[in-house]
């Protein structure tokens, strides 16, 4: 970026590399505190509390309980990145083709929840989802059930909640690749004698398939480390990672083992990152759609 | 120029799914504000009648009150705090020759990727050492940290936008860099550096994970003060907050939307905080 003038060098000059350093060092002061030297404790208390040990590693696969929390979390993510993709792709499609005020409305109805708390989401799940509630209510009315039934504290409406809350997420990428793609291509395809369905088989799908990518694992991604919601419209047996490692730093004072529980979340992460870097653009999420 | 066959069973169908799926989206809490104004003590829709009982409640408990103001007080000053220091490395990142440049690009990155539970018992272990839970300053650097990537792509963005050749013009004429960049620059990236401030302060505001560890006793923010009691005792006065909470996020984005004249400013963001 030195090697040719840029646009971006202001007045053809740019800051010597020690001036450069002096503008970074709040950053890197607040990124130290607050990021760097709090993950690189956790993980050492994971590895070398008392001595260097894998044990605490082991234990995270060994134990039943503990494996059964992560084939759960592994599992509700799946499924939760699943819904959300089957929701989001009609409606990114749908705002790919639209235009005008109705194209705003849609974007408002996508970023509106995204920005709102996901503790006001996650309680108006709990206030929908209760006995006496409005769900029960609609379902009692239609006379699908008899009588109210036990909604909350099951595996169902926490990946209900957790898709509503996580949709924004796929919506966005696949709504930005889906505008992408000239509509010549749909055009040309049914000029050659494609109905609807094989364009969109054809043409459509795949090249939409970037959006898919980055949407999918950014939610699956965040799904693994979800801690409020699980936590609140879930009970003891709808309990994920984030909720067990909170039990075992508040109620166990368990530290390194729940800093191998951190660390195995964070390869994971690391992993998926690492294998989709090229399609995940993070730019698309932070910042501007 | 629609074509006839555009407007197939099929696409129709899948249009009102997608209408469908654009009000499900909202629907749960639009529910919540017409509810935080009903009588009933347990929440009912349509509520049964009218009373602002709950926002009595929620205005005159203390509890609420002192965590009300701490997690304001936390989010501008994680706001300014944020916006300062995002905007001087995004400086060295655009102009300066930085060295080990992609190291920090990758630190910039750092708290969307990290899950936010992995940094917030992170925090809590080091905080609690330090002394750090229940300060503002813990707060405020934990908030920051969290921050930074939406506040460094949003300056970023108009940084890269910017017409270099217009600071060129002022140097030429006379003025010196720091005029020229306060003249000149400064003004073009505003918009940018607003909406990056309003995110800080949202981001900040309702932040779940990092408070729920890092609040003690005394000092609980509000989403912290919201998690205890949606635990222990949901009383409408809960909805009644929600409310209040959503209207401020609103304002914030509709400022946010004005600041960026629509632009970098629509919050296409996925914040971290929605990643709990």
């Amino acid at each position: 970026m030195t090697a040719r003038p840029s646009r971006f060098m202001l007045g053809g000059r740019t800051y010597s590399p020690a001036a450069s350093l002096l503008l970074a060092t709040p950053f890197l002061l607040v990124l130290l505190l607050a990021f760097l030297l709090p993950l690189g404790m956790l993980l050492r208390e994971s590895l070398f509390v008392p001595s260097f040990t894998v044990e605490h590693y082991r234990r995270v696969f060994d134990e039943p309980v503990y494996l059964r929390v992560m084939y759960r979390t592994i599992r509700i993510s799946a499924l939760v990145t699943l819904i959300s993709l089957l929701l989001g792709y009609p409606l990114a499609a749908m705002m790919a083709r639209t235009r005008g005020l109705m194209l705003n409305l849609l974007l408002v109805a996508v970023l509106l929840p995204l920005w709102t708390s996901v503790l006001v989401r996650t309680y108006a799940w709990l206030v929908l989802l209760q006995r006496n509630g409005v769900v029960n209510d609609l379902l009692t009315g239609l006379g699908l059930v008899d009588a109210p039934m036990q909604l909350l504290r099951t595996e169902g409406a926490v990946v209900l909640a957790m898709s509503h809350v996580l949709l924004p997420f796929v919506v966005l990428p696949l709504y930005a690749t889906l505008r992408a793609i000239p509509d010549d291509y749909a055009r040309a395809a049914r000029m050659l004698g494609a109905n609807g369905f094989a364009v969109f088989r054809h043409v459509t799908l795949p090249l939409s398939m970037p959006g898919i990518t980055s949407g999918c694992v950014m939610v699956f991604l965040l799904a693994l480390g979800f801690f409020v919601t699980p936590a609140l419209i879930g009970g003891p047996q709808q309990m994920m990672l984030a909720t067990l490692v909170q039990q075992q730093v508040t109620e166990l004072l368990n530290w390194p083992f729940a800093g191998a529980i951190i660390g195995v979340l964070l390869l994971a992460v690391l992993g998926l990152m690492i294998v989709f870097h090229r399609v995940i653009r993070l730019d698309r999420f932070v910042g501007q759609a | 120029m629609k074509r006839r066959s555009d407007l197939t069973a099929g696409r129709l169908a899948a249009n009102a799914f997608a209408y469908g799926v654009a009000i499900f989206l909202l629907v749960p809490t639009a529910l919540i504000v017409p509810m935080s104004f009903g009588p009933d003590r347990f929440l009912k829709f349509p509520p049964s009648g009218f009373t602002l009982e709950w926002y009595a409640a929620y205005f005159s408990d203390r509890d609420w009150l002192d965590s009300t103001f701490f997690s304001l007080r936390i989010a501008v000053l994680t706001s300014i705090v944020a916006t300062v220091v995002g905007a001087l490395v995004s400086l060295a990142l655009v102009r300066g020759r930085l060295p080990g440049k992609p190291v920090f690009e990758l630190l910039v990155v750092g708290p969307v990727i990290v899950p936010n539970i992995a940094i917030a018992i992170a925090t809590y272990l080091v905080f609690d050492g330090l002394k750090l839970t229940g300060t503002t300053l813990g707060f405020v650097a934990a908030h920051t940290a969290l921050a930074m990537p939406f506040v460094v792509f949003t300056i970023l963005a108009s940084l890269h936008r910017f017409d270099a050749d217009l600071e060129r013009a002022a140097l030429s004429c006379g003025a010196s860099p720091l005029q020229a960049f306060t003249w000149v620059t400064l003004p073009q990236i505003l918009p940018g550096i607003v909406s990056a401030a309003l995110f800080a302060f949202i981001i900040s505001f309702d932040e779940p994970v990092i408070s729920f560890f890092i609040s003690d006793l005394d000092h609980r923010s509000l989403p912290r003060k919201m998690f205890e009691d949606i635990d222990y005792n949901v009383s409408p006065t809960l909805a009644a907050v929600a409310t209040v909470l959503t209207g401020l996020t609103v304002l914030a984005l509709v400022a946010g939307h004005f600041a960026g004249r629509g632009r970098q400013a629509s919050p296409g963001a996925c914040r971290p905080t929605s990643g709990n």
